[in-house]
């Protein structure tokens, strides 16, 4: 997918004057934060599992090559076949080969984050292979051709109208005068489309939220069910996994099971956790006849042993998104790739750059509840703060900033100096504001003045006015 | 493609500073891989058999699937009738092989049609029994097999699952001892499906709607045993 990250900032300008866009994201604000704050507190080990979620990660992150080489193993001994693809290139033309000896025309999808980040739909499409998102909120996008703009809720954007629209565009063979004006009848329009689509199609393409390494199985978490529509009507599965979705044992897989629809919908457990292990046996009257695990890297191993790795942990449960202002502002398609919010301005610069993807470690408030709602516990807050400082050393900021933090840096190294010219320039600005309160415009301040007035100081600066108060009391 | 498995193993050992034959890694993994510590399993399921009943009846209920509770197994037959008129449904339903299904007297509903094997899209209505089930989330667990094939848990409109008071348990951690007893140790049927309430999405506005894809009503027969 093309790569708008670099205009980040021109991305969320529009997004900030994109009246539907805010509506839409009014949802996000609303709901998935009462609901994640309700499921935590009734049950009262949950901090527990969260320490236990992130030991059991760190645990299979320092034995990651031997935990696949386990789950590898057994995948082959339940007659599954496992493709080990070090980048996207290599996952697309597995998938691809997969496709053509099968002489597959159809392949139905399950919500599947990996296959965005390696752009699969585009290449099949080239290739002659048709694509069938299942997903709702997955369908709905693909008919809009768009990407997902949250990792479990990809069609938040979108507002009911704008589906409607889409499905009368698409859906030429219905009655045009049909009434569309309720959300559950542009369900039930979007269940019989696709009901058709599962049977047509040859492959079924999931993505896995775990490996277990103890018993070779994938396992997919979902609501809608349309993820097991696809891996059991079709004679192949294809499962297309990143490296760092294993897990050792189904024990490990509960923890972590336990916070994780938690933390994403406030739900305590999502409607369809299925286990999917090897092709059907031979007593099995449905299920696939062929089972594909694609492994995928692209740049992960390279994040083991450095300062990154922690974001491994992540289940994508999309909490950090939920709950940070900054994609409540935005959303998600102005991060520009395919992941969005705190987590994808940690991980995006990982594996794509961050000379394309500068722009989104920077794009935080450093508010910090992102990490305070991680069910992972992953400090992303920290690992943003990693990022800007390679930017700084690898010279990626422009000039203007540079100047600033190094003029900023002077001044912070010495403080008798700083508290000079603090004075200087708050007695300054007090004065010269005196009679406003606020400042519409001021040199160097272009940034803030442009978009609100700047308030005046009052008085002297937080240093003296806290000695001030000391000393009275 | 074994050479982009030794590659990205390898960047990974490097990454991580370790030799692939380094034995005490081997051993903590094989370790682990062998013990399957259980870790933090929640109170809330702790319960006597009563109570976690009663538990699992309304964990199930608060995720908008439907409870019967029969007090045997000849009562089940019955029990699936009155849902399917209570529904306004066909007297018809699908179901798999499974030897205590076909053990309930069905004779006794003799308007009622029953359909074998795997399930087609047409299905209104599917009979299946699951395994276990978990009180900790109001959660079933089923198993593929010719018994309870399962399509029959995904394609009809209306899921009907049987599951007897006496496989219901705490936690999920339970149904692993139980799979491992039945298949063995590493041993796993093609798939298990973990079922809490029926379908739904809350895709379009995240307004939560019912029967997404999957069935849009769960009815779940507890028989006392």
């Amino acid at each position: 997918m093309h790569i708008t990250s670099p205009a980040f900032k021109d991305n969320a300008r529009a997004a900030l004057d994109d009246d539907a866009l805010q509506r839409a994201l009014g949802n996000v604000r609303s709901g998935f934060i009462g609901k994640r704050a309700k499921a935590a507190a009734a049950l009262p080990e949950f901090e527990q599992l969260r320490d236990a979620a992130r030991d059991i990660k760190d645990h299979v992150l320092a034995h990651l090559d031997l935990y696949l080489e386990a789950y590898a193993d057994k995948v082959e001994a339940s007659g599954g076949h496992v493709h080990w693809a070090q980048d996207a290139e290599d996952a697309r033309r597995i998938i691809l080969g997969i496709c053509e000896a099968k002489k597959a025309r159809t392949v139905t999808k399950g919500k599947s984050m990996i296959t965005e980040e390696i752009g699969l739909n585009a290449f099949l499409e080239e290739h002659a292979v048709t694509p069938v998102e299942t997903d709702l909120g997955e369908y709905i996008i693909q008919l809009r051709g768009e990407h997902p703009s949250h990792i479990i809720a990809p069609a938040v954007h979108v507002n009911k109208d704008q589906v409607e629209e889409d499905f009368r565009r698409v859906h030429t063979h219905l009655d045009p005068a049909r009434n569309l004006e309720e959300p559950t009848t542009l369900l039930s329009e979007a269940r019989a489309v696709l009901r058709d689509k599962y049977f047509q199609a040859d492959i079924g393409i999931t993505g896995a939220n775990f490996l277990v390494a103890e018993t070779g199985s994938s396992i997919i978490v979902t609501n809608e069910g349309n993820g097991d529509l696809t891996q059991i009507l079709p004679k192949t599965h294809i499962v297309v996994a990143s490296v760092e979705k294993v897990v050792p044992t189904l024990e490990d897989m509960s923890q972590i099971l336990r916070v994780l629809a938690r933390s994403a919908t406030g739900q305590d457990m999502s409607v369809y956790t299925t286990l999917s292990t090897g092709p059907k046996r031979p007593e099995d009257p449905d299920g696939p006849e062929d089972y594909h695990v694609v492994l995928l890297d692209n740049g992960r191993s390279a994040m083991l042993g450095s300062e990154f790795q922690e974001m491994l942990r992540c289940i994508r449960c999309g909490a950090c998104m939920n709950h940070c202002p900054v994609y409540h502002a935005v959303g998600g398609h102005a991060y520009g790739w395919v992941y969005p919010g705190p987590m994808g301005a940690v991980l995006t610069p990982s594996l794509i750059g961050v000379d394309q993807a500068g722009h989104l470690p920077n794009a935080s408030t450093f508010c910090g509840r992102c990490e305070s709602v991680c069910p992972m516990r992953i400090p992303l807050p920290k690992m943003m703060r990693h990022w800007r400082e390679r930017e700084f050393s690898r010279n990626l900021n422009p000039a203007a900033a540079r100047y600033g933090l190094g003029l900023w840096a002077f001044f912070a190294k010495r403080p008798a100096v700083y508290h000079a010219a603090m004075r200087l320039a708050i007695g300054t600005l007090s004065r010269l504001g005196r009679r406003s309160g606020r400042f519409a415009s001021l040199p160097f301040a272009g940034g803030w003045t442009r978009f609100r007035d700047l308030p005046a100081p009052q008085g002297a600066t937080f240093q003296a006015q806290w000695a001030k108060k000391r000393k009275s009391a | 493609m074994s050479d982009a498995r030794s590659a990205i193993l390898a960047r990974m050992r490097a990454s991580l500073g370790q030799r692939a034959e380094d034995a005490a890694r081997r051993a903590a993994v094989a370790d682990r891989l062998q013990r399957a510590p259980r870790g933090i399993v929640p109170q809330r399921g702790q319960l006597d058999p009563a109570a976690r009943t009663e538990l699992f009846c309304k964990m199930a209920e608060a995720v908008q699937a439907s409870v019967a509770r029969v007090a045997s197994a000849a009562a089940v037959p019955g029990e699936v009738s009155a849902y399917l008129k209570t529904h306004n449904l066909p007297a018809r339903v699908r179901m798999g092989a499974d030897a205590r299904l076909a053990a309930m007297p069905w004779a006794g509903e003799p308007h009622l049609e029953i359909a074998s094997g795997r399930a087609e899209g047409s299905d209104l209505a599917t009979v299946s029994h699951a395994i276990g089930g978990v009180a900790e989330t109001g959660t079933l667990v089923l198993t593929a097999g010719s018994d309870n094939p399962t399509t029959l848990n995904f394609l009809p409109e209306h899921h009907i699952a049987v599951v007897r008071e006496s496989d219901l348990v705490g936690d999920y951690e339970s149904i692993w001892d139980r799979l491992r007893q039945i298949h063995g140790k590493g041993v796993m049927p093609r798939t298990v499906n973990m079922i809490t309430g029926p379908s739904r999405s809350a895709d379009i506005e995240q307004t939560l709607l019912l029967g997404a894809h999957g069935p849009r009503a769960l009815h779940i027969i507890v028989v006392a045993d």
